[in-house]
């Protein structure tokens, strides 16, 4: 009888998931970490540093990123193949999935958490689906309007109002599609983007979009404050006369980093971050680095920024001081330390080490390390606390 | 794109001699990397993204000292930039001619 209390116990002791979900709990301080290679994610809770449940099935998760619901209680993951699934982090289940293109790279929710947009490479364009259903609610192919064919879309965010913005990667536009009324979008095309926008934020006020160039120096912003939005190159100059290095990868704006009056953006082919005023759009400084940025993502009260590296100085971050623009400190995690997230108020980062097969937990202002998990070949990492802020 | 491979040949090419035989650990690192820091943009199963698919289908017509050519010295204009760097003629060469024949996966 003793035998049988003890193996009860051991194996409640060895069904973690199974306490969790009979347990009552709240969403806001769980996430989600993308286990690129197996099609999985793993669900996390962030206060104990577990992981809670493995969901499988989502496909291929290479460059896959997530938004959530307004109850923070769905994930809703895009992955590369077209798949956008949305996960029950309670349950640890799947309870929709749809493959909706033939691949894609993100999505937006939208602010009222009713529309879920996701960017597609081919068929190019952009989608947008009922977030409870999955049901398709619009389909808008991302045609310019000077010809050719269906543009790649990037950087595409919620913005307030019901509405999303996105860019399109050959022909160089931007698009605002407005669903605030009922019935098909408004479209609002912008036709003189740039060459080659690649990528794209907005800040989270939902006043500035500013695109990343890939074809050429600088970034395109709009002011969507203005009475009349328009398209303005800022930046245009910061390549000039220095030879562009190879990018092994491409920079990712979704980190942007703003401390006060400026904030800071990854350089596309150089080892710096670049500073810009917030009024002017000036650059106002440059931060040199350890190698080209990949993200330079602002812990939540914008006083630092942690930045990681392309190929081949995939191993390091370093932490810049905004105010200053100084490097405060530096470290090699691992091999490809690829994603950071910060918890929402900032005394955490997790930082994922892919080819380490870990995911490394920091205190974010004494830089020491707090834990690690073990996840396999992780990418992304996504905080529910994301549901509650405008552009992520 | 396959004017681009013929441009890029007559400019400087001169084709790569057959490759010399990689270690067993140098072509794991090799496919790795194809995987997942070229499956940023093509893929992790090569089926495209930013960049081309790659899969031996998209890929018929383009032998491989083209493809290690682009690897090489990547695409002026676009995203895809030199591995030089980063990889060796005979490097290139292994993966070139393990993606048109399907190999990494």
């Amino acid at each position: 009888m003793r035998a049988i209390g003890l193996i009860a116990l051991l194996f409640s002791c060895l069904w973690p998931a199974a306490a969790y979900t009979a347990e009552l709990r709240g969403t806001g301080d769980l996430g989600i970490i993308v286990e690129r290679a197996s099609g999985s994610v793993v669900v996390i809770d962030t206060s104990r540093h577990s992981i809670i449940h493995r969901v499988k099935g989502l496909g291929d998760l290479s460059h896959a990123s997530a938004v959530f619901s307004r109850d923070q209680r769905y994930a809703f993951v895009f992955g590369r193949d077209g798949g956008l699934t949305k996960v029950d982090l309670l349950k640890g289940e799947i309870s929709g999935r749809t493959v909706q293109a033939g691949n894609s790279i993100g999505g937006a929710i939208s602010d009222d958490g009713k529309l879920v947009a996701v960017s597609n490479y081919k068929p190019g364009g952009v989608k947008v689906f009922d977030a409870k259903t999955l049901d398709l609610i619009a389909d808008i192919p991302a045609i310019s309007g000077k010809g050719g064919e269906r543009s790649k879309t990037v950087g595409l965010v919620d913005a307030p109002g019901r509405r999303f913005i996105f860019s399109l990667y050959d022909a160089g536009e931007i698009w605002i599609a407005d669903f605030s009324a009922p019935g098909a979008p408004k479209l609002t095309k912008f036709g003189d983007a740039g060459k080659l926008p690649y990528d794209a934020l907005i800040t989270g006020d939902g006043r500035h979009y500013i695109a990343g160039l890939f074809g050429e120096d600088g970034l395109t912003h709009i002011d969507l404050w203005a009475d009349k939005p328009e398209t303005q190159t800022i930046l245009k100059d910061y390549g000039r006369g220095d030879r562009k290095l190879p990018v092994y990868k491409m920079p990712h704006l979704e980190g942007w980093a703003k401390a006060g009056d400026r904030f800071i953006l990854p350089a596309v082919g150089h080892h710096q971050l670049l500073a810009v005023d917030t009024r002017t759009f000036e650059h106002v400084g440059t931060v040199k680095l350890h190698g080209q940025p990949i993200f330079a993502v602002a812990r939540p009260d914008g006083r630092h920024a942690w930045v990681n590296f392309a190929l081949p100085h995939n191993d390091t971050i370093q932490v810049v001081d905004i105010p200053t623009l100084k490097v405060i400190h530096e470290f090699k995690p691992g091999p490809a330390a690829l994603h950071m997230e910060f918890t929402p108020r900032g005394h955490e980062v997790w930082l994922s080490v892919r080819d380490a097969d870990k995911v490394h937990i920091y205190d974010a202002r004494t830089f020491a390390k707090k834990g690690e998990l073990g996840v396999t070949k992780p990418s992304g990492i996504f905080f529910t606390a994301r549901a509650t802020r405008t552009g992520l | 794109m396959r004017r681009l491979f013929s441009v890029a040949l007559l400019a400087v090419w001169a084709p790569i001699a057959v490759a010399s035989e990689l270690s067993d650990t140098r072509k794991a690192e090799l496919r790795h990397m194809v995987l997942h820091d070229c499956g940023s943009c093509h893929g992790m199963t090569m089926k495209g993204g930013l960049g081309s698919a790659l899969r031996p289908v998209d890929l018929e017509g383009t032998d491989a000292d083209s493809l290690a050519y682009i690897i090489l010295n990547g695409v002026p204009g676009k995203p895809m930039p030199a591995w030089r760097a980063l990889i060796n003629e005979d490097e290139a060469k292994w993966i070139a001619e393990a993606l048109t024949k399907g190999l990494i996966k």
